[in-house]
């Protein structure tokens, strides 16, 4: 076990997978000569050389659409976005391509791309530039979609879905590329995708977490402990496909769930994850199911705002009350 | 934000209330939680307390008025209010009738008859639910719960419109049902014939009993004919009393005798009692018996629920396999029970599902009662005081420690001559504990 950021653990495993198989390359904003907008690909065009990382024009639907051709000839490209709310631009390759292709083609092309990179609020980005679209990408079959909370989880997904034959949307958090953490040093350390986690045991309600609100969700739990709420916390790790399994099985066990997430509350994963909740553990809940979601605005600029419209410990915690009735 | 004030259900058979006293005036101040009169229902007079802040605008029914269940009986809202609205739709209540159904469970409406103090009686708590419109008491007869409670309360067979709802908008939920099942425990507590007696072998020593294994019997036509008779005319379990005086000199002795030679002990009367009331049981096994319906249910073993009084009520846990425990095994295990019993921790498993249940009200000074069977059992024994009395011994006139007990039986499953008949083995072996240590 060594202990890394989740920038090298991510850093680690484009090294590891660009050195496992040829066919593996890097294409994006800055990710050759400026190492790396965040500095998650310093040194491997050092390392691989311009063949295998490749810097392209401000031009997000251009070089989705060449990773796209790329893997329809045979390569795997990982496409790095700046941040997500760049893929915006890119959606119609991402979308109509990439997700549709092995389908539309009765499976002749398979698309064993990985577009990554940065989602979800950063400091002070304001509305362009703050989006959490994962809800968006996780609605359209064709396409998976994962959030690592922890620099293992980031290793051993991110391997998983450079290795995995089909489209991955993998959505890292800036606000957690510092995060230190304990990850295996085999360099064949990899997390099946579909596969969720219980972050922290406890008996009286589930609290579902993902990317940077599962700190948050995990101190929330802490808080209430010393109240006498036993919580757990569970992190899907891959939104599509939903390990629903592991979540109603929690549910089954304390009867009161509260989704935490940092994306607008409409039509976001947590209105899918409640709704799962409800079709296959009505029975279970003593409590509605509890959303704590990011505020209903295009996220503020002002540093207190944003403050604001983020959820914080005190959300999960006043939540977890309110599905306990207490 | 007004709101109306309704006519509560404070107790699970009480269908209207009657205004008895009004603890505040129109013009008054109140908070959630304060006492905002006194109603009297059919059980007893019960306070009632506000379930919101602000003042009290308007009172709708005046003192020794009566009300049914959900009627709006005041308006609670802050001083400049226009309360017009609420007290339009006040003069035109619809009563919670359709949510109280007429009463399934008996233990619900028997036990009062047969307690001290009113047990089950559950009031409303004030509400702290941070849900967005807070707690609006229903006045359209829907009783909220939550699919877990509901699941509980079903399984547990308890009819949930008796439960109080804690949650918001009067919501059943969780603990309340897990209040309700703790609530359920009834209670209830006494003499020789021919006929041989055959005491079980006691298990091996660490086996842990579960609940008892059993067989079903189908119901015959006349049972059938009985049951069903019965039922219309006396109500959903019908009840019959018997009553034996037992001589209790030797038991009385032999527990002096024990507990002088394990002074840590404390054997009680009870233990004894729970141990021959279980020797009888599997002697008398259509007494150990439930009437499910179409088959009656014969028990393997007796598993004896024990009335426990705690601040909260009544609750029976239980002595599984009683017949096979020693004494020492029992009178360590009801006290072990009875102390997790007062501190609200046992396990659903630990008082659900016992045999036949023993109500002891002989602490009390009760020399005699009738206590209510707990369905789906067949039976109960009410056992009360023992003390001494004259009795005829011999054409002769001596004190003995003396103690009655009542069984009450499921005249479905269990006939007069049936009772009896373990009556008289269990005042037998009462009466002459070295039974207890025969193999016959």
């Amino acid at each position: 076990m060594a202990v890394m950021t989740m920038r090298d653990a991510l850093n680690l495993a484009l090294k590891e997978e660009l050195a496992r198989d040829s066919s593996v390359f890097l294409m994006g904003e800055e990710v050759a000569e400026y190492q790396g907008a965040y500095k998650v690909t310093r040194g491997l065009l050092e390392e691989f050389g311009p063949k295998r990382v490749i810097d392209t024009p401000i031009t997000e639907l251009g070089f989705a659409g060449l990773g796209v051709g790329a893997a329809m000839a045979g390569l795997r490209p990982i496409i790095e976005f700046m941040t997500f709310n760049f893929s915006i631009l890119a959606t119609d390759q991402i979308i109509n391509s990439a997700a549709k292709m092995r389908y539309m083609s009765g499976g002749q092309f398979k698309i064993p791309i990985v577009f990554r990179g940065p989602g979800g609020s950063a400091y002070q980005v304001s509305s362009q530039h703050s989006q959490a679209l994962e809800s968006w990408y996780a609605y359209f079959p064709g396409l998976k979609v994962v959030m690592p909370s922890t620099p293992a989880d980031a290793k051993g997904l991110l391997k998983s879905a450079i290795r995995d034959d089909d489209p991955v949307i993998f959505i890292e958090q800036e606000r957690m590329y510092g995060m230190k953490g304990e990850v295996p040093e085999d360099d064949d350390f990899t997390i099946p995708l579909g596969v969720g986690e219980v972050k922290r045991e406890g008996t009286d309600a589930t609290i579902i977490a993902r990317s940077v609100m599962v700190p948050t969700a995990l101190q929330a739990a802490e808080q209430l402990e010393k109240e006498g709420i036993s919580c757990e916390v569970i992190d899907p790790r891959t939104i599509r496909p939903l390990d629903i399994k592991l979540i109603i099985e929690s549910i089954k066990k304390t009867n009161r769930a509260v989704v935490a997430e940092e994306s607008h509350p409409f039509a976001s994963v947590g209105a899918e994850i409640s709704a799962q909740i409800a079709e296959q553990a009505f029975d279970y809940l003593d409590a509605p199911v509890k959303r704590v979601s990011g505020a209903d605005v295009p996220m503020p600029y002002a540093k207190n705002l944003e403050q604001l419209a983020i959820p914080d410990v005190a959300h999960i915690v006043a939540a977890v009350k309110e599905v306990s009735y207490v | 934000m007004a709101t109306q004030v309704v006519m509560p259900k404070l107790s699970p058979t009480m269908e209207e209330g009657q205004l008895a006293r009004w603890l505040k005036k129109e013009g008054d101040k109140v908070s959630m939680g304060e006492p905002l009169a006194e109603i009297d229902t059919d059980k007893a007079t019960m306070e009632m307390q506000a379930l919101s802040n602000g003042v009290l605008r308007k009172i709708l029914i005046n003192e020794g008025e009566s009300a049914p269940l959900g009627q709006p009986i005041a308006i609670i809202g802050e001083p400049d209010e226009d309360i017009s609205e609420l007290l339009k739709t006040a003069s035109a209540p619809k009563p919670e009738k359709a949510a109280e159904a007429p009463q399934s469970p008996p233990e619900s409406d028997a036990a009062p008859a047969v307690e001290e103090q009113p047990q089950e009686v559950e009031t409303p708590e004030p509400t702290q639910s941070i849900n967005g419109d807070g707690h609006k008491p229903r006045t359209d007869g829907r009783v909220l719960i939550s699919p877990i409670a509901a699941r509980m309360a079903s399984e547990a067979g308890i009819d949930f419109k008796t439960v109080q709802g804690s949650g918001p908008g009067g919501r059943i939920v969780k603990r309340d049902v897990e209040s309700a099942i703790s609530d359920q425990k009834k209670p209830a507590a006494t003499k020789a014939a021919v006929g041989r007696i055959s005491i079980p072998r006691p298990a091996r020593a660490g086996v842990v009993h579960g609940p008892s294994a059993y067989r079903d019997e189908p119901v015959s036509e006349m049972r059938r004919t009985i049951a069903k008779r019965l039922v219309t005319s006396l109500g959903p379990v019908p009840h019959f009393f018997l009553t034996m005086e037992i001589d209790m000199e030797r038991a009385a002795d032999m527990r002096r005798s024990i507990n002088e030679l394990y002074p840590d002990l404390k054997l009680s009367i009870n233990d004894l009692i729970i141990k021959v009331v279980a020797v009888s049981l599997i002697q008398h096994p259509e007494v150990n018996a439930s009437f499910q319906d179409k088959t009656i249910r014969y028990y393997e073993h007796a598993d004896i629920g024990v009335a426990v009084a705690t601040e909260n009520g009544l609750i029976t846990p239980i002595v599984r396999a009683a017949e096979l425990k020693s004494l020492t095994e029992i009178a360590t295990e009801v006290r072990e029970l009875a102390g997790r019993a007062r501190a609200r921790k046992l396990k659903p498993e630990e008082y659900l599902g016992a045999t036949f249940s023993i109500s002891n009200l002989g602490m009390f000074g009760i020399e005699e009662f009738t206590a209510v069977i707990n369905p789906p059992e067949g039976a109960i024994l009410a056992v009360g005081a023992m003390s001494p009395k004259p009795v005829v011994k011999d054409d002769r006139v001596e004190i003995r420690q003396t103690m009655r007990v009542t069984m009450s039986c499921d005249h479905r499953a269990i006939d007069g001559a049936t009772g009896a008949k373990f009556l008289q083995t269990f005042k037998q072996i009462m009466e002459n504990p070295i039974y207890l240590f025969l193999d016959q």
